[in-house]
C-alpha cells in the first residue's frame, strides 16, 4: 500500500483587507510524501510547520486545494464528501487532545462501537463483543467501558481514543500527536500500545509529533517541517544521528535531555517562528538561521542526497 | 489543569445515593420539583380526587366563604372553587407544557441546523428571530390568539410562536461553540453522516442551557395562557382555567368574596415559582459530568 | 542557614460525593535561597496542590488538613488574608502553564506590567512605566516599547511567557513558583525560556520551584529535585544524584520509563497506576506498583529520612538487596 501525498497552496483565507488581495495562508506548500504498508513515518514540526493541516487533509476533515492523495492506488484528493465516506473505514485518527476528542455525554464504550455500527452490519451483540475485544486490546478493564470521559484519567482517555481509531480495522492510522498530553511517565505505555498494535495489525502510522524522543521509537522514518514545507526526510536513525538541514540541527539541539551531565549543542536559532501569512520565496528559514547566506533567498531545490534522503537547502 | 484530584479512577456508587446527594445539593430545586409534581398528579387524577364535579352548580352554596363542605369556597353558581382549580390545572398545565414541547422541538431543530450550517442560512434565520423578538412576547401572543381565534388549540399556537425564537437563538450560539470542539471532528472523521453528528453529538451537548431556559418558559408560558384568558382572549369561561376564574373572580372583589380571586392568583404563583426553581436542580440532575462533584 | 520555605508535615485534602480525597500526605521539604528546586511527579501526584497550599489558594472543597508552611521564618498558615495578599506577588510569585489566558486580555501587557509596579512598589505611573520597559528588556522581548502596547493575543507563546515571568519577577519576589512553564511551548522556544529562568534567578537571587513531569527539563535547570507520588514525598536530592543514583523505586521506575533522544534504552512503563486517591493505600503509596514492597510498607508512611547528606528518601526498602531493581 502506498500513501502518496502531494498538496499546492493550501489556502486558509483570512477576511478581506482594503483594497488588497485576500492574504493568503499558505498552511502546507508543496508536500509529498509516501508512506508504505506496514511503515510508521513521523511528521515532525513545531506549531505553525503545517504538520495538524497535513493530518486533517488525509482523513478529509479539510479539503486540500491542489494535489494528490494516493491510497493503495485510489485517488482520494478528488473525491467529495459522500465517495470519501467509505474510506474512512480504512484511514481513522488518533486525535491530540484525549479528553476534548471524546463527547463529554457518551460513555466510552458508545464512542468505540460508533465506527463499527457505523461502517457494519453486525448485529448489538456482536458490536459488544467487538468492543469488548477492543478494550482488551488497548489494555483497558471492560468495566471501564460504562464509564464517561471525565471518569477516565487522561492516559485511559487516550487509550478510550485509539481504541475508536482501530475499531473498524483500519489500515491506515494517523497518530495527530497522540502522547503530547499525557504525562511523560505515561508515554511509554502509550507508544508500546501503539507499536504493538501495529505489528500485531500491520498498520501503518503517519505519527505527528513535537516530541523527538517518542519519534525514535515509533518511527521509521521522519519528515521535518517547517512553516508549511519539508525541509528534511529520511531514516530516523539517519537524520537524527547526521541532521543535515539547520532546523533540523536546532530541533534536535533543543530537546532537553534528561542527564544533567549532557552538554547541550548550542545550535539555535534567533527570533519567533514567523506567521504563515504572505511567505516570500526563497528559504523559510532564512531569518532566523545562524548559516543564512545571500543564496537563500533563491527558492530551495529539494536535494535527494542519498537514496531516500533529501533536503531542502541552498547550503546542503 | 489537572490540579483538582476529582474523579479519577473513582469506584461507581450506587445511584440511589448519587440521587440522594443531588437531592441534597438543591433543596429547593428538588422541592419546587415536588410540587410540580403533585399538582401534576393532581390534574391527571382530578375526578379521583375533587370533592365535586367542577360544573356541579349548587344553589344552596352560592358564593359559600371557605366552610367544612367547601374548603375553599364557592363561587356564584354554587360550584366548588376547589374542585374548578384542580379541574383547571388539566388545561393550564396541558397547554404550557404542550406550547413549550413544541416550541422547543422546533428552536431546538432549527437552531441546530442553523448553527451548524452558517453561512447567509444563518444570517436570514438570526433576521428572522430579531423581527420576531422585536415585539413584546405579550403582544405577540395577543395578536395572534386574535388572529387565529379563541380557543385552546390556538393559544398553544400563539404561546409556542414567542417562545421558538428564544430556542432558536439559544442552541444556535451553543452550536457555534459544540461544532468546533475536538469530539466533533472525531465524530466526522469516524464515519457519521451530517446529520448524525448535530443530532446525536452536538445537540445533546447543547442542551443544558436550554434545560433552565424551557422550565422558566413554561411558567411564562402559563402565565401568558392566564394573562390572555384574563383580558377575554383566548379561553372562554365557562371553561374551568386560572387565568379565567381570577378574572371572574377580580369582578366580586368588591362584594367582598375574596377567595374568588385569592385562591386561583395563588395556583397560579405557586406554579410559576416552581417552574421557576426546578430550571438549576434539573439541569445538574441530567449532567453526567456532576457525578462525584460536591 | 534557614531555608527559605520550609514545608512541614503538610496535607490537603478535597471533599467530594465519595468521601475525602487526600491529595496530599504529610510531605516535607525545604527550599533553600536561589537555588532552583524541581518538584517532580505524575498527574495526580499532589505538585500542583502543593503549591496552591504555599499561597494558602486552595480551593474549595479542599482544605488544609495538617502541617505548616514557613516562608522565610513566617508561618504563613498565621496570616491574616490580608497579610498573605501582601505576600502573594509581592514575595511568592507564581508564572503558570498557560501564559496567554494568565494574562488580561482587554489590558495591554505593558499596562499590566506597570500595575504591579504602582500597586505593590508604590510606584508614579510614569517610573512604574519606566520599569516596566526595563523589565520587558531584561527577559528579552526584543523592542519592548512596542510590545508593551500589544495585547495578550498579539504575542506568541514564548512572548506571553516572558511577560509573565517579567510579572512575576517585578516585585522583586524571594520564591517563584514556576507551574509547568514550558509545557505549552515549542522547544525551540522552550529552551530560551528555561535559559532565561535559570538567568533570572541567578541575577535577582530568587528560589525557583520548578513544577513538571518532565525529566529532561529538570535535568536542565534544577539544582535539587524532589520527587513525589501520590501525594507523598519519596525522594529528594541533588539532581546528579536523583538521575545518576537514584534511590527510590518510583524514581528509578520514572527514569527508565521516559522514551529518550540521547540513548539506545528499551522503555519500561511504570507498572500500575496512580492509586485511587479516596482509598489509598494507609502506609506507603508506591506499595502496589513497588517490586520490592514488604509488610512494613503497607503499615505505615515510610518517613523522610536522610541516607546521605542531603539525600532524603522514604523507603523501608533502602539499605536492603535490591540488586534486582
Amino acid at each position: 500500500m502506498r500513501m502518496h501525498f502531494a498538496l499546492g497552496g493550501l489556502g486558509a483565507f483570512l477576511s478581506e483587507l482594503r483594497g488588497r488581495a485576500r492574504p493568503v495562508v499558505r498552511a502546507v506548500e508543496n508536500v509529498s510524501f509516501d508512506v508504505g504498508s506496514g511503515e510508521t513515518l513521523a511528521l515532525v514540526g513545531e506549531s505553525g510547520c503545517g504538520k495538524s493541516t497535513v493530518a486533517r487533509c488525509l482523513v478529509r476533515l479539510l479539503d486540500p486545494t491542489a494535489g494528490s492523495i494516493r491510497y493503495d492506488g485510489a485517488e482520494l484528493a478528488t473525491l467529495d464528501a459522500a465517495e470519501f465516506g467509505p474510506f474512512r473505514r480504512h484511514i481513522q485518527m488518533v486525535f491530540q487532545d484525549p479528553t476534548a476528542s471524546l463527547n463529554p455525554r457518551l460513555t466510552a464504550r458508545r464512542m468505540i462501537e460508533e465506527p463499527i455500527m457505523l461502517h457494519t452490519n453486525l448485529s448489538h451483540r456482536q458490536r459488544r463483543d467487538r468492543v469488548d475485544e477492543l478494550l482488551d486490546q488497548v489494555d483497558l478493564g471492560r468495566d471501564l467501558g460504562d464509564r464517561y470521559a471525565h471518569e477516565l484519567s487522561g492516559g485511559q482517555r487516550q487509550r478510550v481514543n485509539i481504541a475508536r481509531a482501530i475499531a473498524t480495522d483500519p489500515r491506515f492510522v494517523v497518530l495527530d500527536e497522540p502522547t503530547s498530553a499525557l504525562d511523560v511517565s505515561l508515554r511509554s505505555r502509550a507508544i508500546l500500545l501503539l507499536e504493538n498494535l501495529r505489528s500485531r495489525r500491520g498498520l501503518s502510522y503517519l505519527f505527528i509529533s513535537h516530541d523527538l524522543a517518542t519519534v525514535r521509537y515509533l518511527a521509521n522514518r521522519v519528515a521535518v517541517m517547517y512553516l508549511g514545507a519539508i525541509v528534511e526526510t529520511g531514516t530516523t536513525d539517519e537524520v537524527f544521528a547526521r541532521p543535515l538541514h539547520p532546523y533540523t540541527r536546532a530541533l534536535l539541539a533543543s530537546v532537553p535531555v534528561p542527564d544533567p551531565d549532557a552538554k547541550r549543542d548550542a545550535f539555535t536559532l534567533s527570533g519567533e517562528i514567523p506567521s504563515p501569512i504572505d511567505i516570500d520565496s526563497g528559504c523559510r528559514l532564512r531569518g532566523r538561521c545562524p548559516l543564512a547566506q545571500a543564496i537563500c533567498a533563491q527558492p530551495v531545490p529539494v536535494r535527494e542526497v542519498a537514496a531516500g534522503r533529501e533536503v531542502a537547502c541552498h547550503l546542503v | 489543569m489537572s490540579t483538582l484530584p476529582l474523579s479519577t479512577s473513582s469506584p461507581q456508587h450506587s445511584r440511589s445515593r448519587m440521587i440522594w446527594q443531588r437531592i441534597r445539593r438543591n433543596p429547593v430545586s428538588f422541592a419546587a420539583l415536588c410540587v410540580i409534581a403533585i399538582i401534576t398528579l393532581a390534574a391527571i387524577f382530578a375526578p379521583l380526587i375533587a370533592p365535586y364535579m367542577p360544573d356541579e352548580p349548587d344553589a344552596v352554596a352560592a358564593l359559600q366563604a371557605p366552610s367544612r363542605q367547601h374548603w375553599l369556597g364557592a363561587d356564584m353558581y354554587g360550584r366548588d372553587l376547589l374542585s374548578r382549580i384542580i379541574f383547571a390545572a388539566r388545561i393550564d398545565l396541558s397547554v404550557a407544557f404542550a406550547a413549550t414541547a413544541c416550541a422547543l422541538a422546533v428552536g431546538a431543530l432549527a437552531g441546530a441546523a442553523v448553527g451548524y450550517r452558517g453561512g447567509w442560512v444563518d444570517n436570514i434565520a438570526m433576521r428572522g428571530v430579531d423581527s420576531i423578538m422585536a415585539f413584546p412576547a405579550f403582544v405577540l401572543a395577543m395578536g395572534i390568539t386574535a388572529a387565529l381565534g379563541n380557543s385552546t388549540v390556538n393559544v398553544a399556537i400563539a404561546i409556542a410562536i414567542t417562545q421558538i425564537p428564544s430556542y432558536l437563538r439559544l442552541i444556535r450560539g451553543e452550536m457555534l461553540r459544540v461544532r468546533e470542539m475536538e469530539y466533533a471532528d472525531a465524530a466526522r472523521t469516524v464515519g457519521n453522516p451530517t446529520w448524525r453528528i448535530v443530532v446525536v453529538h452536538l445537540l445533546p451537548n447543547c442542551l443544558p442551557p436550554l434545560i433552565v431556559q424551557s422550565t422558566l418558559a413554561m411558567g411564562f408560558a402559563l402565565l401568558t395562557m392566564a394573562s390572555l384568558s384574563f383580558i377575554g382572549l383566548g379561553i372562554q369561561p365557562p371553561q374551568s382555567e386560572w387565568g379565567v376564574m381570577t378574572a371572574e373572580g377580580a369582578q366580586q372583589i368588591v362584594t367582598g368574596e375574596w377567595w374568588l380571586f385569592l385562591f386561583p392568583g395563588l395556583a397560579i404563583m405557586i406554579t410559576v415559582l416552581s417552574f421557576n426553581l426546578i430550571g438549576d436542580g434539573l439541569r445538574d440532575l441530567l449532567d453526567p459530568r456532576m457525578r462525584g462533584i460536591r | 542557614m534557614t531555608p527559605l520555605l520550609a514545608i512541614s508535615d503538610l496535607s490537603v485534602a478535597f471533599d467530594s460525593d465519595a468521601g475525602e480525597i487526600k491529595a496530599v500526605d504529610h510531605i516535607n521539604f525545604d527550599i533553600r535561597r536561589g537555588e532552583v528546586v524541581g518538584l517532580v511527579g505524575e498527574s495526580g501526584s499532589g505538585k500542583s496542590v502543593t503549591t496552591l497550599a504555599i499561597l494558602r489558594l486552595i480551593p474549595r472543597p479542599g482544605r488544609i488538613t495538617s502541617g505548616r508552611v514557613h516562608f522565610d521564618g513566617i508561618d504563613l498558615a498565621a496570616l491574616s488574608e490580608n497579610e498573605m495578599r501582601h505576600v502573594r506577588g509581592a514575595r511568592i510569585a507564581m508564572i503558570s502553564q498557560t501564559p496567554r489566558t494568565a494574562l488580561n486580555p482587554v489590558i495591554p501587557v505593558g499596562r499590566q506590567v506597570a500595575r504591579l509596579f504602582m500597586l505593590h512598589g508604590r510606584l508614579s505611573r510614569k517610573d512604574a512605566e519606566k520599569r516596566t520597559l526595563d523589565m520587558l528588556s531584561m527577559v528579552r522581548i526584543p523592542d519592548p516599547g512596542r510590545r508593551a502596547q500589544q495585547y495578550a493575543h498579539q504575542l506568541s507563546g514564548g512572548m506571553c511567557q516572558r511577560v509573565m515571568i517579567a510579572m512575576a519577577l517585578a516585585t522583586s519576589p524571594q520564591l517563584l513558583l514556576a507551574d509547568e512553564p514550558t509545557t505549552g511551548l515549542d522547544a525551540s522556544i522552550a529552551v530560551h525560556i528555561l535559559d532565561l529562568l535559570r538567568e533570572m534567578g541567578k541575577k535577582t537571587g530568587a528560589a525557583i520551584l520548578f513544577i513538571t513531569h518532565d525529566l529532561g527539563v529538570v535535568a536542565e535547570i534544577c539544582d535539587r529535585v524532589t520527587v513525589m507520588h501520590a501525594g507523598q514525598v519519596v525522594e529528594s536530592a541533588p539532581v546528579r544524584t536523583i538521575f545518576h543514583a537514584p534511590a527510590h523505586p518510583y524514581t528509578r521506575a520514572l527514569i527508565r520509563s521516559i522514551p529518550r533522544l540521547d540513548r539506545e534504552v528499551a522503555m519500561e512503563p511504570i507498572p500500575g497506576s496512580v492509586p485511587s486517591l479516596l482509598t489509598p493505600p494507609p502506609g506507603c503509596r508506591y506499595v502496589e506498583r513497588c517490586g520490592w514492597a514488604d509488610h512494613c510498607c503497607w503499615r505505615a508512611r515510610p518517613p523522610l529520612d536522610a541516607i546521605a547528606p542531603d539525600h532524603l528518601l522514604a523507603c523501608y526498602g533502602y539499605g536492603n538487596d535490591r540488586a534486582t531493581d
